[in-house]
């Protein structure tokens, strides 16, 4: 009985899992970030990058610039003078330096902050969407993205990455979107750029949630005193049920 | 209590029933030897209860309940700027889900057990108004850090309130105290998180117990230990709950926070079930996330919910069906007639009936997390039906069950 | 149930042990329960130095800067006023700062930077309950009470009477006890003061 019972539970869960597995398969592909948050010098250009390029439209208004300097390991002044363009005091959050106003009007919509992105979208996601632009003339900012369709925000990065063109293949004499290729070289190397964007997506996955290495390594001394505190708790409990017969 | 005790506690005794009421709930009170692994989770709600309390008491000090200001204060102040305000939060997220997954197992060991059977039948139905209580908490405490999700599941929620015939749409106006989800849901919603509910739900708690200490404790056999007294009157399948279940609990509760710590340290996201990503963004009345599936504990019964189809345009089947799947638990009692109240001791057949019924209420909450499609809908719609079968039909084939016989004493398996 | 077989010692000691552990384990589950409380990032991103420009402090001048949520006088004295700090300094109840609250660099009888010695630099707050103390320059003025003529300006609060010489430093048998604090604070040119962090004398 208890084997019928048993077998009739796996399936379930076997069941379920390839369920889960293949509702969760639709939409672009999302290529692996594989970003290590533990890289301090990568934690650090991908600050450089974020605060360079992205602080120009989006703010990261929950993360504090002193914050920054403290889990990446950097001085007060190679922040100040390196990451804090608007020059705002050092305890001061990340804000962007274009105005709500300004932006409505140049895309339509203020762009989101970006604070919890990683958390809200996932690192895979964000890794994909940054590399996935392509050229789109029907589009007013000339590209499109393919991860993000009719995307608002303009492809920053093309002078470095090059031009994209998107790739059709036919199926049943129906174009369908397979992905994207480099039609002209950008300046850099596709493996520099890469590593810019894995910084970046890196960094973007830190200010999500700044404590997630802290918490990790906490984690494993709560472990191993749970482990300890129970050898000494099984011992009594074992003690005392000697009575119990 | 003829003979007086001296010294302090002497005192306190002929002022205060101390040594009386720990004799008779704990040092004293008999509790059947032969309890398994099952019956660990009574004392681990009641953990769980006391993470909560603790970890809400202090989020409560950090969050701000206002639109304006409360989502900063929950992703900002409290998981960035407060010390160990990130801790406090993950105690206390973790902890609702831990709390619905400890008494969905609690009460599923009732029903192995016939836990709930004469003359348990009143614990079994404080228990029932303590999970109605546990799920107006969870839902409440949802929206309070005002995310995407915190605030279109309970837009899906209280609309359901308004597919009642006639008064819905008053009524829904009346429990948002807007005509969209704004400020005043938010602040009655906090009000009634952190302070109406948490009474009710500690009142219910002592009922419960004290309930439950008027009877006695069940166990695996379905056997009465009570009936079995040796010449001093004292169960002689008992052990006293002090220390012999103190003890074994504690290495339970031990346990248990390991579980509970790999969550909060290691997956705080629980890969979305926790937390949600959506979540993560703050609550927008004019962008719907794509896909709004409400916390997995709720899921079994939005499944139930959708898997009712709407009837001249109007939901309120579903909704009708979502509470009856909640309120014929109660009548659980009397719908189950066999005499006989351990699973161990009934036909084979039941059993089979039992785990059908556990992978029908899984299937429904894993359904309930994930957009509807035609296929899924038809599997709801087969789970709802088993589900209300096994309970409706439970008067008739019970008393058609076979029995096996049940020992004079408990087992120690 | 047999207790002769049970070894007491042992169970007492397992007991003892679990106790312990479990003690240490309620120890360390509060320590960010209190730790919470401490000023969280926004209260010291706000209570962080203030940069003060003293540039066109006159002499006699006083201006007042907020840090952390209490006024800060930044006080430039005439020399005069220096002279007068070094007369009836046995009036004054704590003439040489042993028992007030100030920076190591700022203990000597102008309560100031050697370089920088007519600067004062003082919290607002009385030593008795907390009152914003006025400035009062003039010799003769009505604040001066028994002391008189003896009085050569300095602060005074309105509150109870406490009065305080040009250095903060309180007289003897007033409310107030001690001397008004001195915050941390340094020069970050001759013109400029950040106050709330530490500098030093040398």
């Amino acid at each position: 009985m208890k084997k019928i019972i048993l077998v009739l539970l796996l399936t379930t869960i076997a069941m379920l899992s390839t369920g889960l597995t293949l509702a969760s398969g639709g939409g672009y592909p999302k290529s692996p970030a594989n970003v290590d948050v533990t890289d301090m010098a990568s934690l650090q250009r991908g600050a450089k990058v974020f605060t360079d390029y992205c602080l120009s439209c989006h703010s990261a208004k929950f993360v504090r610039f002193n914050r920054v300097a403290t889990d990446l390991g950097m001085t007060e002044s190679e922040v100040m003078d390196n990451l804090n363009h608007l020059g705002v005091k050092f305890g001061s959050t990340m804000t962007a330096a274009i105005t709500e106003d300004y932006a409505k009007e140049a895309f339509g919509a203020f762009p989101p902050d970006l604070s919890l992105v990683a958390r809200s979208r996932g690192v895979d996601w964000l890794y994909t969407y940054l590399i996935s632009f392509y050229a789109d003339p029907t589009k007013t900012t000339g590209h499109n993205n393919a991860i993000f369709k009719d995307v608002g925000m303009p492809n920053i990065f093309w002078k470095q990455e090059g031009v994209k063109k998107a790739v059709y293949e036919e199926h049943d004499g129906e174009k369908v979107f397979v992905g994207v290729e480099v039609v002209e070289k950008g300046t850099m190397a596709p493996e520099e750029f890469d590593t810019m964007i894995r910084d970046l997506v890196s960094f973007l996955s830190y200010i999500g949630e700044p404590n997630q290495t802290y918490r990790k390594s906490l984690g494993i001394y709560v472990l191993v005193f749970l482990f300890i505190f129970f050898g000494i708790a099984y011992a009594m409990k074992k003690d005392y049920w000697k009575d119990v017969h | 209590m003829e003979q007086k005790s001296k010294g302090i506690m002497g005192w306190v005794d002929e002022r205060y029933p101390a040594t009386v009421t720990w004799e008779k709930h704990l040092a004293k009170y008999y509790t059947p030897k032969n309890f398994n692994f099952w019956y660990f989770f009574g004392s681990l709600a009641f953990m769980v209860l006391v993470i909560q309390i603790l970890s809400g008491v202090f989020l409560t000090m950090f969050y701000k309940p206002d639109t304006a200001l409360a989502f900063q204060s929950v992703e900002m102040g409290i998981m960035r700027d407060v010390e160990w305000g990130w801790l406090i939060r993950y105690f206390h997220s973790t902890g609702a889900s831990a709390f619905f997954i400890v008494v969905y197992l609690h009460m599923f060991r009732a029903l192995l057990y016939g836990s709930y059977k004469k003359p348990r039948e009143l614990i079994w139905i404080f228990g029932m108004l303590i999970f109605l209580a546990l799920m107006a908490e969870g839902f409440m405490g949802y929206l309070l850090p005002w995310g995407q999700m915190s605030f279109w599941g309970a837009q899906v929620i209280i609309n359901l309130v308004s597919a009642i015939p006639f008064v819905g749409e008053d009524l829904s106006i009346w429990v948002r105290g807007d005509f969209v989800i704004g400020d005043a849901t938010l602040n009655r919603f906090f009000s009634l998180h952190v302070a109406a509910i948490p009474l009710i739900l500690i009142g219910l708690i002592f009922a419960h117990i004290v309930a439950l200490h008027q009877v006695g404790s069940n166990n695996p056999d379905g056997v009465e230990i009570k009936k079995n007294k040796d010449e001093n009157g004292i169960p002689k399948d008992g052990i006293p709950f002090h220390p012999y279940y103190s003890v074994k609990d504690i290495v339970g509760v031990v346990v248990f926070l390991m579980f509970f710590s790999i969550v909060v340290f290691f997956m705080p996201e629980m890969f979305g079930y926790f937390l949600e990503h959506a979540n993560f963004e703050p609550a927008n009345p004019l962008k719907t996330p794509e896909h709004i599936a409400p916390v997995w504990y709720f899921t079994p019964y939005y499944s139930v919910l959708r898997a009712v189809p709407s009837i001249a345009g109007s939901a309120f089947p579903g909704v009708i069906a979502m509470g009856a799947a909640i309120v014929v638990l109660f009548f659980l009692p009397w719908l189950d007639r066999n005499p006989v109240k351990s699973i161990r001791y009934r036909a084979g057949w039941y059993k089979i009936l039992v785990a059908i019924f556990v992978v029908a209420f899984i299937v429904l909450g894993v359904l309930g997390t994930l957009a509807p499609t035609d296929g899924r809908t038809l599997l709801a719609q087969i789970c709802t039906a088993y589900y209300f079968a096994f309970f409706l039909l439970m008067p008739i084939y019970t008393k058609l069950e076979k029995n096996k016989p049940v020992p004079e004493r408990v087992t120690m398996k | 149930m047999s207790a002769d077989a049970v070894n007491n010692s042992k169970r007492r000691l397992l007991v003892a042990a679990t106790s312990v552990v479990g003690a240490v384990g309620a120890g360390f589950v509060a320590v960010p329960f209190v730790k919470s409380w401490n000023p969280s990032a926004k209260a010291l991103a706000a209570g962080a130095p203030v940069l003060a420009d003293i540039s066109k402090l006159e002499e006699g001048q006083m201006i007042t800067v907020e840090w952390r949520g209490k006024p800060v006088y930044i006080l430039k004295r005439t020399d005069e006023n220096m002279n007068a700090l070094e007369s009836d300094t046995d009036m004054l109840a704590d003439v040489n700062s042993d028992s007030s609250k100030q920076p190591e660099y700022c203990k000597n009888p102008g309560r100031s930077y050697d370089k920088h010695t007519k600067i004062s630099v003082m919290e607002g707050v009385c030593t008795h309950l907390g009152c914003a103390p006025k400035y009062v320059p003039d010799l003769n003025n009505p604040f001066a009470g028994s002391l008189g003529d003896n009085w050569k300006g300095g602060f005074f609060c309105p509150c109870h009477g406490s009065i305080y010489d040009l250095s903060g430093r309180v007289y003897s048998s007033m409310p107030a006890p001690t001397n008004l604090p001195i915050p941390p604070y340094k020069y970050e040119s001759d013109t400029v003061i950040l106050i709330g962090q530490d500098g030093s004398n040398v």
